[in-house]
């Protein structure tokens, strides 16, 4: 370092260590909050990547970061926005949540900490870089991705609570209890019938008969292991719903309890992957945090595009052979009713069987006349209003025949 | 090997094209001691990966292909019971101890995957390779191996790694993986390379390849991908209608049109897709390469 000004003596390279390991911890609380699954471990290794060289050169720390803190996809796609703006000050243009309070403005980012260590610039001149809370709104406006719950979200704030009568909600519970219990006896009786086996395991008996000295007597066979009924649940939470959202909200949550596989999603203009949300066991809370996610509510419906996502992103990690998909929508299609019909259509050869739940169905006079279910009905396997509590109770025979 | 430029030259010498990301990934490999989880779509090259960096690193790679119902004895140890039975009953009416210790020694011991890549003198590449498809049960399995590096066999004691394998697990997604796992590894997405990736690709692969052609077909297989198809086509298949190409003796894709037409086959492995490719959506594409 020969730039102007003395090299940084003991205490205050020991003062910028400090200031790193703060930032460090700040960054961390930073991912935690954007949902990624971060521990101390990854902590330490990154305070070691930090010694080892890595922060004099930003963009080889930024990727080597992404590996170390990224578990998934959607970590890995918004791993770069969230550390640009944390450290080098950027914008950030995804939905994502940076420290915004004064704590952090106050830290001096990664560009100051460099120049820190090379000049020692007075005071805290390039701290304030973070994005503060008034760039949010704007940011907000655009079209972020919707994943996870995160607390930007949280503008046009929905309720679902107020929308179903305390009596409606302990009965959907019952109900979708009674659904799930009916088809999880249905299981354990298959699984006993296949105990028995088809093919010899050469091996295993063998092994189990080196006490006979070889000679075969106890027979070890093998049975294929049969995957469990997967049901996975879209629900329209659009506006021409809003009257049904609330109960099949509360019913969902009782799938999600009671299944041992069962997924959830939610769409509008949009597609939200809600399972980790609804797993919350208090229902109240998981309705809190999907009131959040609800916020297209009102813009129209695009089914087609949310079944597109959903075959793209999101089928074969959630579908196998045995998966029940259900639909619950008024099939007022916004967007494009042949891409429904396509999309659909791809959805059918991936699963097992397709219900198509339409609460308007027992409305007198309602026929199917929207072009978006049109388009659609041609690929569903059972097409049932769902309206009452007592049209859900019907569909219990069918879904344990599945 | 520790610069990450240096590793990226080491790939490149064994027929792998990096990006600078997935070098880094790699350096911090070595220098973090953790194993590197690889997502991507099929056929991006993710096992191509291991394979270059076991000739990187002159070493040998060791695969483990997970599959449903994956266990134990598929994948660590097992006793080669034949061999048991065949000695005790050779030894029949001998010393009951002393047949035991025998059978129940080294030599009866059969090594899977898992158990040879600890005990190897120098550190080889361990492939985990499609860890999505083996069961939850394993998964857990593998991640305590993942952390001790030491296995106990109930009738010979613990084995305790002589080295620390460079390990590789890659997933589809096909089912998700748990947090646990996760966050043992470093993790890199392989996507699709970009066109001058793709290029120097087929060019490091197929020789006989040109730098003009392999733009071309790199261009061609961009365009086929931005299109609506059920399956889109990965490196590997670019590779093969590469090969195909060269040895149809095609130097240039304006030149033999009906040839790229007939040679698609490669790419397009659906009858859907097929059907979609009328010779004019080709020569759409044909159009935009230069």
């Amino acid at each position: 370092m020969s730039c102007c000004g003395a090299n940084p003596g003991y205490d205050e390279l020991d003062e910028v260590s400090r200031l790193v390991s703060t930032k460090l911890a700040a960054f961390l609380k930073t991912l935690r909050d954007n949902g990624f699954a971060v521990g101390l471990h990854e902590g330490r290794d990154a305070a070691s990547l930090m010694a080892a060289g890595y922060i004099e050169r930003p963009g080889l720390l930024r990727s080597a970061f992404k590996h170390l803190f990224s578990a998934r996809k959607s970590d890995w796609e918004k791993f770069d926005g969230i550390f640009d703006a944390f450290w080098l000050g950027k914008r950030v243009k995804s939905r994502s949540i940076t420290m915004g309070s004064t704590k952090a403005a106050n830290s001096p980012s990664l560009k100051s900490l460099q120049d820190n260590r090379s000049e020692r610039s007075g005071g805290e001149a390039a701290t304030d870089q973070i994005p503060s809370t008034e760039d949010a709104p704007e940011d907000r406006a655009g079209e972020g991705r919707m994943e996870g719950a995160s607390r930007a979200d949280n503008l046009s704030e929905i309720d679902f609570r107020k929308m179903a009568d305390p009596e409606q909600i302990a009965e959907a519970h019952t109900v979708a209890a009674r659904l799930a219990k009916a088809m999880r006896s249905r299981l354990t009786r298959r699984d006993l019938a296949r105990r028995r086996g088809y093919r010899l395991d050469l091996r295993r008996t063998i092994h189990s008969n080196i006490s006979h000295g070889g000679v075969p007597i106890s027979l070890v066979k093998r049975q294929r292991k049969e995957k469990p009924l997967r049901l996975v649940v879209l629900l329209d939470a659009s506006g021409s719903m809003s009257m049904y959202t609330g109960v099949f909200l509360r019913f969902i949550h009782g799938v999600l309890d009671e299944f041992r596989e069962a997924e959830a999603f939610l769409f509008h203009t949009r597609l939200a992957y809600v399972s980790d949300a609804m797993k919350e066991r208090d229902a109240g809370r998981a309705l809190d945090r999907l009131s959040i996610m609800a916020q297209g509510a009102g813009g129209g419906t695009k089914i087609g595009e949310s079944l597109q996502t959903f075959n793209r992103w999101h089928a074969a990690r959630v579908l196998h052979a045995r998966s029940c998909v259900m639909i619950v929508s008024d099939g007022y299609e916004t967007g494009d009713a042949a891409l429904l019909g396509r999309e659909m259509a791809a959805l059918g050869r991936r699963c097992r069987r397709i219900v198509w739940l339409n609460p308007m169905m027992a409305w007198d006079g309602y026929t199917p006349e929207a072009a978006g279910i049109k388009a659609a009905l041609p690929h569903v396997d059972l097409y049932a209003p769902a309206n009452t509590l007592k049209s859900l109770t019907t569909l219990e025979p069918y879904l344990a025949k599945l | 090997m520790k610069d990450r430029d240096e590793i990226a030259r080491a790939l490149a010498a064994s027929g792998y094209i990096a990006d600078g990301e997935l070098a880094t990934a790699i350096s911090l490999m070595q220098l973090l001691k953790r194993p590197l989880l690889l997502e991507g779509e099929a056929g991006v090259g993710k096992t191509e990966v291991a394979k270059a960096l076991a000739t990187a690193h002159a070493t040998e790679l060791i695969r483990l292909q997970c599959y449903e119902g994956l266990d134990q004895s598929a994948a660590l140890y097992e006793w080669n019971y034949q061999r048991q039975l065949l000695a005790i009953q050779a030894h029949r009416g001998g010393d009951a101890d002393a047949i035991e210790d025998q059978i129940f020694s080294e030599k009866y011991l059969l090594e899977r995957p898992l158990l040879a890549a600890i005990r190897r003198a120098k550190p080889p590449v361990l492939l985990i390779d499609e860890i999505d498809r083996a069961d939850d049960e394993f998964e857990a399995f593998l991640l305590e191996l993942l952390s001790d590096f030491q296995v106990s066999i109930p009738e010979l004691g613990t084995i305790t790694a002589t080295t620390i394998p460079h390990v590789v697990l890659t997933s589809n997604g096909t089912r998700e993986l748990s947090d646990a796992l996760r966050r043992r590894c470093l993790y890199h997405y392989v996507d699709y390379p970009d066109v001058d990736r793709e290029a120097r690709i087929i060019m490091a692969r197929i020789s006989g390849a040109g730098a003009s052609l392999s733009l071309q077909i790199a261009r061609m297989v961009e365009g086929i991908r931005k299109e609506e198809l059920r399956k889109v086509p990965g490196v590997a298949e670019t590779l093969d209608w590469a090969a195909a190409l060269v040895g149809l003796d095609v130097r240039d894709l304006h030149d033999a049109p009906e040839v790229v037409q007939e040679t698609l086959m490669c790419m397009l492995k659906t009858h859907e897709d097929k059907s979609r490719f009328q010779p004019e959506v080709t020569a759409r594409l044909l159009g935009k390469v230069a």
